[in-house]
């Protein structure tokens, strides 16, 4: 069970030194909700835009005083229109995750989710709504909802591996999706295909054990299931190395297909590996998609 | 206990575990090791993956072997192995030990005392009573007593440098009554009657003899021949080649004793004799004092040197010749023909001759020798030279005014002299008289034929009767002499030649020649010739062959001498007669040497060999290591061995010992460790608590000199004098360790170059707390020992205005471990004086080249790395002032070596006054 106060304190540390990340905006009428995207004309929005000629219509409210002051006609304080992306957020909460294969290093669910809140708090600090794609939290903005997150990826899963929900919060978000991804390949690829139908693009981020990654295993093994529910015995763990990460590949080829096919992008993080590196390379796959 | 050849068992029941291992070996291959169970989420992508090649379920066979291996070193090792267990003599009745005790036993003497130790305690054990006798001893009353009282006399038996005294000692036992067992501790060479006190020894209860399986050297006394010295080495066992290195020892010009020269003797496969010859100069021959086989600590291995190899040196000289070409009428012609056989010949002129130092002078027919000659040769004579002169044509023309006393002639003689028995004179040629008693040729036969014709006459006078030694028949003075200080005088009144007589002809002319000592002494013939003489025992050799010199022993007959056996009453060594000294050797001319062999049946054992080496703690400290071996390899093959491997293998490295400490090795990487600073060094001694107690003293003497003064040394470094440079370091500190070898020859000489050229050695024989006036220590004999081969100047005790006592501190005391002993160190010239007013004396004398003492200074200054002290010092705040006392000594040693007399001078004087309170 992670503590989530301390979750959201160490994934703040860890989003503080990273610019402010802005998710693309895209043109999507139905989805246009007040944010700091500049529409580059006047509309709804906190930043100034221009001051224009009082015209009749106009509510006598609106008219900027200070400026009419200086002149003869009034003027009008127009600010630019901005618009807020929707992003959606999954973490895998398995037991699966909940694997760490020595003990100085973190658990592969912890990484993850201190991945995704620390992309989710830059995305909030952007102005971003960002939401739980399977709770029911909505998306919102504010630095409120980072908490309201954090005690969602607090939730247990008890499902040997997780499947990404097929639901997508409105249309054309954002989706973040981080699992290992070891469970029924079917169930994410269809995720993604939902998603994709919806107009949503999105990030599918591995996160792996180094061990996951490198099969170490020599001599006679019994491997188990984190919930002990699948058994696997060898005589010579050695001699299946390279089988396995010959799977190991193929899956990540089909993922990684999949979600090219849809306009997405697939990444690997190894839990050996800096969590700034893996938040660096978020930041940039969604920089580099904007 | 059950033996198996040299293992015995305790616990040999234990054994029949052994045969459980077959069992152990069918349980152990059915079953494989345990799998190892891992979580692993990833399992989804191992599912369907089949074991390609289908391993065996069990244990590898190396696996099992390893497994096999430690059980069996552990049923061995807890059977209780022993290796020579030692099997108990009958555990009943007294019982005898007995040692050789001889020459022979002397280089393993300490093995042979502990194993007499040894035999004592397992009598203790038993409760039998113990009689301990040495053989070379005189044999007394066996009186067995109880082991407590034997083991006293243990430190003081020593070994004798003769032969046992088997005959007698086989009577004695077969006088005595009760039976007892017997532990011979032999010497391992056949002396005669061995077999049979051995056969006596037998008679009386069981017999076991200890020998050391080694091969024993001897010298036989060498010979003169063909102008080289001839000399045998003998040994004892001739199964192998062997060399043996013998050197000719005696002093050099400085009057140090040092080696002549070494030969080698090359004994081939099967030979117990070898030959060896020293072909010297005369000059060097002369000076040999023995023969020394190195290495070998007998006395058999020293062969002393008597007379019969010195060859004389005599000078001839005749008066400058004027008939060139007449050899046989040369003066000298028959002296040269009578000396030359025994003596080396000397020519050249009078100034030359004298440089040369010879023996004798003789002179032929020189009447007149200039002043300044003739007071170089009265000189000579005076300091023990003999001059022989002979009469001639010259001698009896010189006008020598009758008034005056020619110091270089015995007697005044009367101008022209007189001849006998020619065409134009009276009387027949005179015979010789018999040689009176009393007189140097007293008992030569006097040849009918010899006559003398011509020759020069005395002066009558009070003191002429006294200094005739032979005469004609006629009572007419024919050789006179006289003394002159050490030396004398002898004038034959004829020629050298047979102009004026025929003696020189004759074989009488070689024998008074001999008699007046003019030649060398040869070998005695006869030892008949000794009988009704008496000797003294002047150098003696002890049993390990070191030659002391005595004058406490009794004097030995000639008929004792004459045997020529050493014992008791006669030890080996030089005996000194009225004119000559007589060596006795230990083996004589004729000895052979040769392996003990003893009879059929005898029990033999070696000395050092019966120590018992338990075996169990190996065994189960390999049966340990085999399961650690097979714990690792077991979780290699079950994958567990990763993140372990590393740790393990720490903790392995860190069994194994710390690389050896830094030891000097002739290099120039030893060269630039010890320059690259002020390097204190100590020397090794091979006993390693020494050293290692040497090298922390040095270490924390160093500590000081970095804290308090501005010298800041390096690291000490420990040297081995026989291969390493000794010219680097400034101070050697030389801890006596009675179990350190002598230094060789090459290190003597290197010891010697390093003390000329102002280095300091710190001698410490660390014995202080033992030694005192009239007790010698070990460490103190090995000193002595040591010390024999350096060039060591005259010492004296530290005296109180000594520069040592004020080079940094001002001292009086030297305390190390111990605040015993004075310490001993160059002395001072002997016309310094104190002047009035000054604290001390004006010494210009330069380093002390030694400094000598025993009050263990390294145990004082010794420290660990944190600078805590390793050894105890006295008691309480007074114990670490002593220590404290020390560290200033050592601070001054090292301040003196490197700054010399610098506080010597007297420019000093006022602050050190003031300093001193004064």
């Amino acid at each position: 069970m992670t503590d989530a106060p301390a979750l959201r304190a160490r994934s703040e540390q860890l989003a503080a030194p990273l610019p402010a990340l802005l998710a693309r905006a895209e043109h999507l009428s139905a989805s246009v909700v007040l944010g700091d995207h500049g529409r580059r004309r006047a509309g709804l929005g906190d930043t100034f835009w221009q001051y224009r000629s009082a015209i009749p219509s106009d509510d006598a409210r609106r008219i900027d005083w200070r400026r009419s002051a200086r002149s003869d006609t009034s003027f009008v304080h127009e600010k630019e229109w901005q618009i807020a992306q929707t992003v959606g957020v999954w973490v895998d909460h398995s037991a699966s995750m909940r694997f760490a294969s020595s003990r100085g290093q973190p658990t592969k669910a912890d990484r993850a989710q201190l991945l995704a809140l620390a992309a989710t708090i830059l995305l909030l600090r952007g102005g971003e709504r960002v939401g739980c794609l399977e709770s029911a939290t909505p998306p919102r903005r504010g630095n409120a909802q980072a908490t309201e997150i954090a005690a969602q990826f607090g939730v247990e899963d008890p499902n040997e591996f997780g499947t990404p929900p097929a639901a997508s919060l409105t249309r054309a978000a954002r989706v973040l999706l981080v699992s290992d991804f070891f469970g029924d390949i079917a169930a994410t690829e269809a995720a993604i295909a939902t998603a994709a139908k919806n107009g949503s693009t999105g990030v599918l981020l591995q996160v792996v054990d180094p061990q996951e990654e490198e099969f170490p295993f020599a001599g006679r093994t019994i491997f188990e299931s984190p919930s002990n529910t699948i058994r696997h015995e060898t005589r010579r763990a050695a001699a299946l190395r390279d089988r396995y990460l010959e799977r190991l590949a193929q899956r990540r080829d089909r993922l990684e297909a999949s979600a090219k096919a849809a306009g997405w992008t697939f990444g690997i993080h190894r839990t050996d590996q800096s969590p700034a590196a893996g938040l660096m390379w978020l930041y940039q796959t969604i920089e580099a998609a904007r | 206990m059950v033996t198996l050849g040299p293992i015995g068992f305790v616990a040999p029941w234990l054994l029949l575990g052994l045969l459980a291992l077959p069992i152990l070996w069918i349980l152990l291959r059915a079953v494989p090791p345990a799998p190892l169970r891992r979580r692993f989420p990833a399992i989804a992508l191992l599912i369907g993956l089949r074991d390609e090649d289908a391993e065996t379920d069990r244990t590898p066979w190396w696996l099992l072997l390893l497994r096999m291996l430690a059980v069996a070193g552990l049923i061995l090792g807890l059977s209780g192995p022993v290796i020579n267990p030692r099997v108990d003599l009958p555990s009943s009745g007294p019982l005898l030990i007995l040692a050789d005790a001889s020459w022979a036993d002397a280089r393993t003497w300490e093995a042979r005392r502990d194993r007499i130790g040894n035999l004592i305690d397992d009598a203790e054990r038993s409760g039998r009573q113990v009689a301990l006798a040495t053989l070379t001893a005189t044999p007394g009353l066996l009186e067995f007593r109880a082991p407590e009282l034997v083991r006293q006399e243990l430190p003081g038996l020593q070994p004798n440098p003769w032969s046992p005294m088997l005959s007698d000692w086989t009577k004695e036992i077969g006088n005595a009554g009760a039976s007892f067992d017997t532990a011979w501790l032999s010497d391992g060479i056949d002396h005669a009657g061995r077999a049979d006190l051995a056969r006596a020894l037998a008679e009386k209860g069981s017999l076991t003899v200890y020998e050391i399986p080694q091969t024993t050297f001897g010298l036989l006394p060498p010979r003169f021949e063909d102008g080289t010295i001839t000399l045998s080495a003998l040994r004892t066992r001739a199964d192998a080649e062997a060399v043996l290195s013998v050197a000719a020892i005696g002093p050099d010009p400085a009057g140090s004793e040092t080696v002549l020269a070494t030969v080698d003797a090359s004994f081939a496969t099967g030979e117990t004799s070898a030959d060896i010859g020293f072909s010297l100069p005369a000059e060097l021959r002369n000076r040999i004092t023995r023969f020394e086989a190195t290495g070998q600590r007998s006395a058999a291995s020293v062969v002393m040197v008597d007379d019969s190899l010195r060859r004389r040196e005599i000078g001839l000289i005749a008066a400058s010749g004027d008939r060139e070409g007449l050899e046989l009428l040369s003066p000298l012609h028959y002296l040269r023909q009578a000396l030359a056989p025994n003596a080396d010949i000397v020519d050249g002129s009078f100034d030359d001759l004298l440089l040369a130092n010879p023996d004798v002078i003789v002179m032929a027919d020189v009447a007149t020798l200039a002043e300044a000659e003739s007071e170089a040769l009265i000189k000579w004579i005076e300091d023990g030279g003999l001059l022989v002169r002979f009469a001639g044509p010259r001698l009896a023309a010189a006008n020598i005014d009758p008034g005056t006393d020619d110091p270089l002639l015995p007697v005044r003689l009367r101008a022209g002299g007189r001849s006998v028995g020619g065409a134009m004179s009276w009387g027949d040629p005179k015979q010789l008289a018999p040689f009176p008693e009393g007189t140097p040729f007293a008992g030569l036969a006097v040849p009918e034929e010899v006559t003398v014709t011509t020759q020069v006459m005395a002066q009558p006078d009070p003191t002429l009767a006294d200094r005739v030694i032979a005469q004609l028949t006629d009572g007419t003075p024919l050789v006179t002499r006289k003394p002159m200080g050490a030396g004398s005088v002898v004038l034959f009144h004829v020629t050298a030649n047979s102009e004026w007589s025929n003696l020189p002809l004759s074989g009488l002319f070689v024998q008074m020649l001999e008699r007046l000592a003019v030649l060398g002494m040869r070998p005695l013939d006869d030892m008949t010739e000794l009988a009704g003489t008496t000797w003294l025992p002047a150098v003696v050799l002890t049993a390990e062959g070191r030659a002391e010199r005595v004058d406490t022993l009794p004097s030995v007959t000639g008929e004792r001498l004459a045997t020529g056996v050493v014992g008791a009453d006669m030890p080996p060594g030089l005996y000194a007669g009225q004119d000559r000294k007589l060596a006795v050797n230990v083996l004589p001319q004729d000895a052979t040497l040769a392996a003990a062999v003893w009879p059929a049946g005898t029990r033999v054992e070696g000395i050092s060999a019966s120590v018992e080496h338990p075996l169990g703690g190996w065994l189960l400290g390999f049966a340990a290591l085999a399961l650690l071996t097979d714990l690792l390899a077991t979780m290699g093959l079950s994958g567990r061995f990763r993140g372990a491997a590393a740790g393990l293998g720490l903790a392995v490295f860190a069994l194994f010992p710390a690389p050896a400490p830094l030891s000097a090795q002739t290099d120039d990487a030893f060269a630039i460790a010890a320059t690259s600073g002020v390097v204190l060094a100590h020397v090794l001694t091979g006993d390693s608590r020494v050293d290692d107690t040497a090298a922390a003293g040095l270490r924390g003497l160093s500590d000081v000199l970095f804290l308090r003064t501005s010298i800041e040394p390096a690291e000490p470094i420990g040297v081995d004098i026989e291969s390493d440079e000794l010219s680097f370091f400034p101070l050697l500190y030389w801890p006596i360790s009675d179990a350190q070898p002598l230094p060789s020859r090459d290190a003597y000489a290197k010891l010697n170059r390093y003390l000329r050229s102002g280095g300091l050695i710190l001698f410490d024989t660390r014995d202080a707390d033992r030694a005192g006036f009239g007790s010698a220590t070990s460490e103190g004999r090995m000193l002595q020992a040591i010390a024999r081969g350096l060039d060591i100047p005259p010492l004296e005790p530290v005296p109180s205005d000594h520069v040592l006592t004020r080079t940094f501190y001002l001292l009086q005391d030297f305390p190390g471990r111990y605040a015993g002993r004075e310490i001993w160190v160059e002395a001072s010239p002997p016309g310094a004086a104190q002047s009035e007013g000054m604290p001390f004396r004006n010494l210009n004398d330069g380093v002390t080249p030694v400094i000598i003492g025993g009050n263990d200074w390294a145990s004082a200054w010794a420290t660990d790395d944190l600078g805590v002290p390793l050894f105890r010092v006295g008691r309480g705040s007074a114990g670490d002032r002593q220590r404290e006392i020390a560290f200033r000594f050592g601070v001054n040693v090292v301040m003196h070596v490197l700054t010399g007399n610098y506080k010597s001078d007297q420019v000093h004087v006022p602050a050190l006054l003031d300093r001193l309170g004064q």
